[in-house]
């Protein structure tokens, strides 16, 4: 389990960067508090490790970290991840990540890192809608519900990212709201354990951007909403064949944990016996 | 870690030293020469063979290589790679490098080194996918956006793809930018005797670590009163954070501070812009009494040196100016040629690109005269020869 | 000393390989050489020209400027490019072009003779080498071995050689 005294700020954030740039009720800081928290009780060296990021407010988290940071292009974040860790495998490399960046203009790359199982570790924060921008509307945006560019509502449906990141392939793949701060720390330690693409979906307030225009305009609304439209792994077992089968909440907890070839070590399986070939010449 | 460069390694997987050998395949060659150790890329005629002799070499001496979703993540994975401690390289044609526009600029932002290749083909659009063309050449100079510099060399051989591809692998260290390999389809795809050195020939300045601690480090400053700051890579614990945003020297977004903004993006061109001379590489071939000259580059220089030959045997006197070096863009180099001549005649598989620039280093003392082709076939000596002796097209 | 060879016919006819193994044979005798080929992006059946230039001094222009020698394996390729004046050699394939004036050789008919059609090619690049006389039979020989199928060896050779025969059969 994590240490609990040991003071985060301290140890791992950048002093010069802080403080940071979220609003009043945003859920983007509590992750990078339970991203810190589940590095350092795996006792991960951050000289090793490497975080990535691409466009938005999720994406302004390595900026804070006294590490290594890669702040990308919009939605490239995996992309760039993945030459990282192709050129040293031996780095740790954690994408942060949002439901706009990652799911909407870096869909594609998504689909394919989960696909390709490279060992990083995805954290999107999900907060649907594009906060940075002003709060449009993003891939995840429920239904119905009101963003800057979709002021009559939403006629689209959303991604479920996490059922896409199974769908993609994704060998470990987790879904936890701002209401299971501890649950969230052990799920990214899952994902960061994960010898392959471990992917970890948080969905988290957005006061200014989202919530405003769908009456949750503090982190309290947004925390009630979570409760009552969300249901563990746990909870839904309990429920009855029927009342499973008519479950409309978004499902939360260890979604998804399997194990298969990663992608890295393949390759460098490739190279060893290459090298053992008589004639390399090519 | 990244490959650790063995020259023996290289040259025996490259096998033989004399070899006939397609462009594609030679920058291929070029690149495991210059220290490269990882690619990425997307397949796109024509220069897709560039991708498919990375993806057997590279791994023999132990590098990387991924078939990426598209061209926008190939130059991602390159540019991620790059910070990791790799010699990164990518290869596209024009429809590819449209899509890399962005993170090429990225690469000018953050001073990353990487290395792409850009095998021209008829556009636009998707155009004439087997073709070759010239019509990148200013694309490569400004497509991204925003103020920024570009190092761009136009092979013009099968022999010069090796050779020019392993040089920007040290350019773009050097410089701490993209650097960009102009060639086109039709050296791409055609074969040539190529000769590549030896082991002992080989040698490539590894990247290092700042010659500051960590704790001193101050990523994206000058050392000693230069333009370039030294690199760090990831871990090695230097904790840089590295961004597209404007930032100040540690690294910081400082986006409202306009003074910051000028500084950075002022010292990411100079850093280049000022060494022009050191980057001015041009072949020049001067006849006494000529008053007309032909400046070329890359493919079409072969059908102005054909043009040339012709044309000497005949009693005429010609001057010749190849641009190796493209960009940053020889000024001086062009005016020096263009002293004692009428007129200047530049051949180019475009509607008119490279033609601009040198109307503008010339300034007026030469006219300068287009001979643009486009639709596929490259240049004959034969068009070039018409255009000397009959004007070319008014630029 | 200067050839200029254009071979034309349709994509799939091997034509692009005969040019590379003249260029890369007369590269491998010490001359200077370039091949170069157009064609569309499909695999079989559009039009197809490959060229080769060598020389013994450094090649500028990389392609055909004057051809000394022209070989159409379809008839289009030879409506195309052998009917321009003043070549001074022109060759097409009997089985495949019907052409006036010209040398018409069974590169096809011995391809099959000596075992299957698909290497009328290799027969072609046979004579060719004859013709041109600037690679020694063994190079050709060494460089047509090099740029085919393992276990196609034996094929290749005797293909090559009934092209040196064909040559040798009509020259004049």
């Amino acid at each position: 389990m994590f240490n609990k005294a040991i003071n985060i700020k301290d140890k791992y954030i950048r002093q010069e960067m802080w403080p940071s740039i979220f609003c009043t009720g945003c859920g983007i800081g509590n992750v990078l508090n339970y991203t810190l928290r589940a590095i350092d009780s795996l006792q991960i060296d951050i000289d090793r490790t490497v975080f990535c990021s691409g466009i938005g407010c999720s994406s302004r988290l390595p900026g804070y970290v006294d590490a290594d940071g890669l702040h990308t292009t919009h939605g490239r974040a995996i992309a760039f991840a993945t030459g990282v860790k192709m050129s040293d495998p031996e780095l740790t490399v954690i994408v942060f990540t949002g439901d706009g960046d990652m799911a909407g203009i870096g869909g594609n790359h998504f689909i394919h890192a989960a696909r390709r199982n490279l060992d990083l570790t995805v954290i999107c924060i999900n907060n649907f809608n594009y906060g940075m921008t002003g709060g449009q509307v993003s891939p995840t945006t429920p239904p119905e519900a009101m963003s800057a560019t979709t002021p009559y509502g939403n006629l689209e449906e959303p991604f479920d990212l996490s059922r896409l990141a199974i769908g993609a392939g994704a060998p470990y793949v987790a879904r936890w709201t701002m209401g299971f701060p501890y649950e969230t720390i052990t799920a990214i330690e899952g994902a960061l354990r994960t010898e392959g693409f471990g992917f970890v979906e948080i969905l988290a307030p957005c006061p200014t951007g989202f919530g405003k225009g769908n009456e949750q305009r503090d982190a309290v609304t947004s925390w009630e909403w979570y409760k009552d439209n969300t249901i563990t792994r746990a909870e839904l077992a309990e429920l009855s064949p029927e009342e499973r089968k008519a479950n409309t909440k978004t499902v939360i907890g260890t979604l998804w944990q399997t194990d298969k070839p990663e992608y890295g070590k393949r390759w460098r399986e490739l190279v060893q016996r290459l090298q053992s070939e008589p004639d390399l010449s090519g | 870690m990244p490959v650790e460069f063995d020259p023996h390694r290289v040259v025996q997987v490259l096998g033989q030293t004399e070899t006939f050998a397609q462009g594609d395949v030679a920058c291929a060659y070029g690149a495991l020469l210059g220290g490269c150790d990882f690619f990425a890329g997307y397949p796109i005629t024509p220069a897709t063979e560039v991708a498919e002799a990375m993806a057997r070499l590279l791994p023999r001496i132990g590098g990387a290589v991924l078939q990426m979703e598209d061209e926008i993540a190939s130059l991602s994975a390159v540019i991620g790679a790059a910070w990791a401690g790799s010699r990164a390289m990518t290869a596209t044609s024009g429809p590819g490098f449209s899509l890399m526009q962005e993170n090429i600029g990225y690469a000018c932002m953050t001073e990353t080194p990487c290395v792409i290749v850009n095998v021209q083909r008829s556009g636009p659009s998707t155009g004439q996918p087997t073709e070759p063309s010239q019509g990148d050449m200013l694309q490569a100079r400004w497509g991204t956006h925003g103020d920024h510099e570009i190092i761009a060399l136009a092979p013009a051989s099968v022999q010069e793809c090796v050779d020019l591809t392993r040089d920007a692998f040290d350019l773009a260290e050097k410089y701490r930018n993209p650097v960009l390999v102009m060639t086109d389809g039709e050296v791409g795809h055609m074969r040539e005797r190529v000769r590549l050195p030896a082991a002992d020939e080989l040698e490539i300045r590894p990247r290092g670590e700042p010659t500051t601690s960590p704790e001193e480090y101050v990523p994206f400053l000058a050392v000693k009163g230069g333009q370039i700051p030294e690199m760090a890579n990831f871990g090695t614990g230097y904790h840089t954070y590295v961004t597209g945003l404007t930032h100040d020297e540690r690294g910081l977004p400082a986006t409202d501070d306009a003074t910051t903004h000028s500084r950075l993006v002022r010292r990411l061109c100079q850093k280049i812009s000022s060494d022009v001379d050191t980057l001015t590489r041009v072949e020049r071939d001067d006849e006494d009494g000529a008053t007309v000259g032909i400046v070329s580059y890359g493919i079409s220089a072969r059908s102005a040196a054909g043009a040339i030959r012709i044309l000497r045997g005949e009693g005429e006197r010609l001057n010749h100016l190849r641009l190796i070096g493209v960009f940053p863009f020889p000024e001086k180099a062009v005016q020096d040629f263009a002293e004692g001549l009428d007129r200047i005649v530049v051949p180019e598989l475009n509607l008119g690109q490279i033609c601009h620039l040198v109307r503008e280093a010339v300034n007026g003392t030469a006219k300068i005269e287009l001979v643009p082709k486009i639709g596929g076939e490259i240049l004959t000596p034969d068009e070039i020869i018409q255009a000397v002796k009959h004007g070319g097209e008014s630029v | 000393m200067k050839k200029e060879i254009r071979i034309v016919g349709f994509g799939g006819q091997g034509i692009i390989l005969a040019g590379v193994i003249l260029g890369e044979a007369a590269t491998r005798a010490g001359h200077w050489a370039v091949q170069t080929q157009s064609y569309g992006p499909e695999s079989r059946g559009g039009g197809a020209r490959s060229e080769v230039v060598i020389s013994s001094d450094p090649i500028d222009y990389p392609r055909v400027r004057r051809a000394d020698v022209v070989v159409a394996l379809s008839q289009e390729g030879y409506e195309k490019y052998g009917r321009e004046p003043g070549i001074p050699t022109v060759v097409v394939d009997s089985d495949l072009v019907e052409a006036e004036t010209v040398q018409s050789l069974p590169f096809t008919k011995t391809a099959e003779e000596v075992g299957h059609k698909i290497v009328s090619n290799i027969v072609m690049v046979g004579y060719l080498g004859a013709l041109l006389d600037v690679v020694p039979h063994e190079l050709l020989e060494e460089t047509v071995l090099a740029n085919i199928p393992e276990g196609t060896e034996e094929l290749n050779a005797r293909a090559l050689a009934a092209g040196r025969v064909l040559y040798e059969n009509h020259a004049g």
